[in-house]
């Protein structure tokens, strides 16, 4: 018999990022008792880490800007294969959740006239992502977090959830573990919200921390919901390349808003010769245009290195492959440059961008007021995620809501970046308050001991095979196939050659072994982890091979171009009655005409 | 090359420092040291991290005696011709391994009042702050919750006075909310009594360790007891005080 502590809230957020945080203070107001989960301590998940911004349409720096701006910028962005609902609520309540982390206590750099600042990030029209130097994720996550804890939420730090407990269909709880001392835990609730973040860690080179591990995919997915766009994954163009201790981490795509360009070795800036048609119109032909854009001319067009990250990210493995990159296997970013054109720019750059300042000085010895930065893509965020309801975030689960990167839909195949942040406040806001009302409207389900029982032999099964398989080799090895199979330019061959793989990967998973107790033992976290990893990671590889065809995130080698048969698809992924995965693809809803005459318009 | 490594390993019962050896490669920075050593010589290796790039505040250790991030802390800058020494921060209760109970931290905060915000300038709910006003409050608000300044601080590491206390980390906060330009609470009496800002006799050491270099005593701490001696000694003050709201920023 496994022992165990139980809790009850109405409502369980599980993970207590922006999304997470959000929804636990809105079910909390709705007057319902709310219990809030996280793997790692209050205020350390990883939206602490975002840097660039959020996108709002406040139209503080340019007037021009409106929701059908950035409802249009994101469809772009997403090449048309997103909900269309999300994207438009998105737009329309971005704003109002920006200017609310305000009233809780948010500090964010100002314009002359004392308004919130915006700055210009990739594939958004006008400046439009409000921010905190490079550091806005931080002030987010404090802002929420330091309102959040005066609302009566009770937070459970440093546990992790293993699975979902159902009752008849419906949700009725959740059980896990404390990472301090490895006791099981039951969480009886009457609707929970999954707000676990994304997938990076099934890839070796990711901005992404332990925690990214697809645990909301994989317990929504299990429980029965489904998931969407699994495909697209994000890969950011701008991470560090050396030293190898760093590889990965991000570089803020804000370097390019406030003027960085990205060259080669041979100095060229290569943007400029690979503008996609589709966005030909709104982008500068030649530097000075560029340089006008970034610095708030509004008749001037936004320079290349402003596209989408799909298209960066593929230009940039290019300039590398056909041997123009820079020494250590990247290419240039240069922000220094900027001295040619105003005063003080070291100390502008500085003021703008000090954690990248830092970060470069401290891991690579460079000042990048000086410097030219090395840099390559880096795997960064989960376009896909579990599907959900657009106006409420439920999943086809009763009870089941998902917020954040773990949920899918708004961004489709490609998510602009600062469209995040705002996604977590939207999304996030909505899932609470619909929980909140399922939860008034139903009662709490029986949990069922027998499946707790299960779940807990599993759990604990690496302790007795300690001469088992390494869980740290394992996902070392997982996350370098991946890498290398499904990465960011895939065939169908490897794509293959990695679903053999991952078959191998699964029974291997079934060894794994564990040296000592149960107390705060990362390898034994590594070990429950590896789970959540492999069914993410089969995931994604079963929808890139579904989509034959070439649309933001996903690059085919074999299938280079888009393909009409595919404009309006998605790939839908759901566990079958006998436990396999399968995948098959849906049509996108029809868009309404409205929304179809803003995107005609803003052609 | 390889370096060796003296880590604590144990719990809030007893502990010793154990020897690991691991090579070191161009770049690297005391957390890949500790990740490797776990990946191949002792997977249960307790420690936190998240962001691997100084902005989450998860890896404080004391590394050779000195309070750092581990992610930020480059072995080039460690002597290799001894073992390093790796330890949990000493201000708070051993947990395992690396780890501590940083429980308090999180209640403290929730004792200090919470921000409140004067009403809206403009119709449309928004406020106009100048950027001149708010520099300072940004300052403080870079703070990452690393809480290292909380284990330099004598009053807590020393004197354990975890119960009179809030520590540096805590002022700062509280000089964030009162010199926020929109904040209308008063919390200058329970800086005084229950947070004991009293407490701090402005060592500094608080200021040297923090990762964010924020100015936590000169431009958090000493303003904030200026404060609380303008209010107390100063019939204005009092005037002050009951009136609400002197002039902040
Ligand atoms: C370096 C970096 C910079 C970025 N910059 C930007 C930017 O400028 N603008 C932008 O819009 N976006 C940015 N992003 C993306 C954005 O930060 C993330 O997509 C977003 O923060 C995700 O928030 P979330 O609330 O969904 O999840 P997170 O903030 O990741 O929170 C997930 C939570 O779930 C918990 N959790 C996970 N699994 C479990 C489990 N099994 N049991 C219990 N708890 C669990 C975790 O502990 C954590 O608390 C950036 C991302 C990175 C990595
Ligand atoms: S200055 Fe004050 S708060 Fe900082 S370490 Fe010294 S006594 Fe503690
Ligand atoms: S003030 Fe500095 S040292 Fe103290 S917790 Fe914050 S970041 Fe860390
Ligand atoms: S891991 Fe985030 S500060 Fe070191």
């Amino acid at each position: 018999m496994a022992e165990y502590e139980t809790f009850e809230h109405d409502v369980l957020v599980i993970g207590a990022g922006g999304a997470g945080l959000r929804a636990a203070i809105e079910a909390s107001a709705a007057g319902v008792s709310v219990g809030l989960v996280c793997k790692s301590l209050l205020g350390k998940a990883h939206t602490v880490m975002a840097e660039g911004g959020i996108a709002a349409a406040l139209a503080n720096v340019d007037d021009r800007d409106n929701w059908k701006v950035h409802f249009a910028d994101t469809m772009r962005g997403g090449q048309y294969v997103n909900n269309w609902r999300m994207a438009e609520l998105h737009a329309k309540e971005a704003p109002d959740r920006v200017r609310e982390l305000e009233a809780w206590g948010a500090v964010f750099d100002r314009t002359k006239d004392g308004r919130i600042l915006q700055r210009n990030f990739g594939g958004h029209k006008y400046p439009r992502l409000a921010h905190v130097g490079d550091r806005t994720g931080l002030e987010m996550i404090r802002t929420l977090q330091d309102h959040g804890v005066h609302q009566g939420i009770d937070v459970h730090m440093e546990r992790t959830i293993l699975t979902l407990l159902k009752q008849d269909g419906r949700i009725v709880g959740a059980f896990g573990y404390d990472r301090e001392r490895g006791r099981f835990l039951v969480f009886r609730a009457k609707a929970i919200v999954l707000a676990t973040g994304g997938i990076g860690r099934a890839y070796k080179i990711t901005s992404n921390s332990w925690e990214y591990t697809g645990d909301g995919h994989a317990l929504g997915y299990r429980a029965g919901a489904e998931l969407i766009d699994m495909e697209f994954v994000q890969f950011h163009p701008t991470g560090m390349v050396w030293p190898p201790s760093v590889c990965g981490i991000l570089v803020t795509e804000g370097v390019r808003g406030e003027g960085g360009t990205l060259t080669n070795k041979e100095g060229r800036r290569f943007m400029f010769d690979s503008v996609p048609e589709n966005y030909r119109a709104q982008t500068a032909d030649n530097e000075e245009e560029g340089w006008l854009y970034c610095q708030g001319d509004k008749n001037a067009r936004r320079p290349p290195e402003l596209l989408t990250r799909d298209h960066i990210a593929r230009c940039i493995v290019r300039e590398i492959k056909e041997g123009r990159g820079s020494p250590h296997g990247g290419v240039f970013l240069d922000i220094a440059w900027i001295g040619k054109k105003i005063p003080n720019a070291a100390e502008h750059i500085k003021k703008k961008l000090p954690s990248m300042y830092h970060q470069f000085k401290q891991l690579a010895d460079i000042d990048i007021t000086e410097e030219p930065m090395e840099v390559g893509p880096t795997t960064h965020y989960m376009m896909g995620g579990i599907r959900v309801d657009s106006d409420t975030q439920m999943s086809r689960v009763p009870g089941l809501f998902a917020a954040g990167e773990c949920a899918a839909g708004i961004n489709g195949a490609n998510r602009l970046g600062g469209n995040s942040l705002s996604d977590l406040l939207v999304f996030g806001k909505r899932a609470g308050e619909f929980a909140a009302k399922f939860a008034k409207e139903n009662q709490h389900g029986a949990i069922n001991t027998t499946e707790i029982e299960n779940v807990a032999r599993e759990a604990l099964r690496p302790f007795e095979q300690r001469e088992g398989e390494n869980p740290y080799t394992l996902q070392g090895d997982l996350q370098e196939t991946m890498q290398d199979n499904v990465g960011i330019v895939r065939t169908e061959a490897e794509m293959k050659s990695q679903l053999e793989h991952l078959r191998k990967l699964w029974e291997q998973a079934s060894r794994v072994g564990v040296s000592g107790n149960r107390e705060f033992n990362p390898g034994w976290h590594t070990a429950l982890d590896l789970k959540n990893l492999l069914t993410v990671s089969e995931a994604i590889t079963r929808a890139a091979l579904e989509r034959k065809e070439s649309r933001g995130a996903q690059f085919r080698e074999d299938y280079p171009e888009k393909d009409e048969r595919f404009a309006k698809v998605n790939t839908i992924i759901s566990q079958a009655a006998d436990g396999s995965i399968q995948v098959r693809l849906e049509p996108v809803p029809e868009m309404p005409d409205y929304l179809k005459t803003i995107i005609e318009e803003m052609k | 090359m390889n370096a060796t490594f003296k880590i604590w390993r144990g719990d809030a019962n007893n502990g010793a420092f154990r020897e690991y050896t691991t090579e070191i490669s161009e770049g690297m920075v005391v957390l890949d040291a500790v990740h490797d050593i776990q990946r191949t010589q002792a997977t249960d290796l307790a420690c936190r991290w998240n962001c691997k790039a100084g902005k989450c505040g998860s890896c404080s250790a004391e590394v050779n005696g000195m309070p750092k991030l581990m992610c930020m802390t480059r072995m080039s800058d460690l002597p290799l011709d001894r073992p390093i020494t790796i330890e949990p921060i000493k201000a708070f209760p051993v947990l395992k391994d690396l780890i501590t109970d940083v429980s308090w931290n999180f209640q403290v905060k929730k004792k200090i009042k919470p921000f409140k915000p004067r009403p809206p300038d403009a119709p449309d709910g928004t406020w106009r702050m100048q950027q001149e006003d708010i520099d300072r409050v940004q300052e403080f608000r870079k703070c990452i919750e690393c809480f290292l300044c909380q284990d330099v601080c004598h009053v807590l590491r020393d004197h354990q006075m975890h119960d009179r206390f809030i520590g540096p980390r805590f002022l700062i906060y509280a000089a964030a909310l009162e010199m926020h330009p929109l904040d209308t609470e008063d919390r200058v009496e329970e800086l005084r009594e229950a947070h004991g800002i009293g407490y701090c006799n402005i060592t500094k050491c608080c200021t040297k360790v923090c990762p964010e270099e924020i100015q936590i005593t000169d431009n958090g701490i000493i303003p904030l007891k200026e404060r609380v001696v303008d209010d107390y000694y100063d019939p204005l003050g009092w005037i002050w005080r009951g009136r609400k709201k002197r002039v902040k920023g």
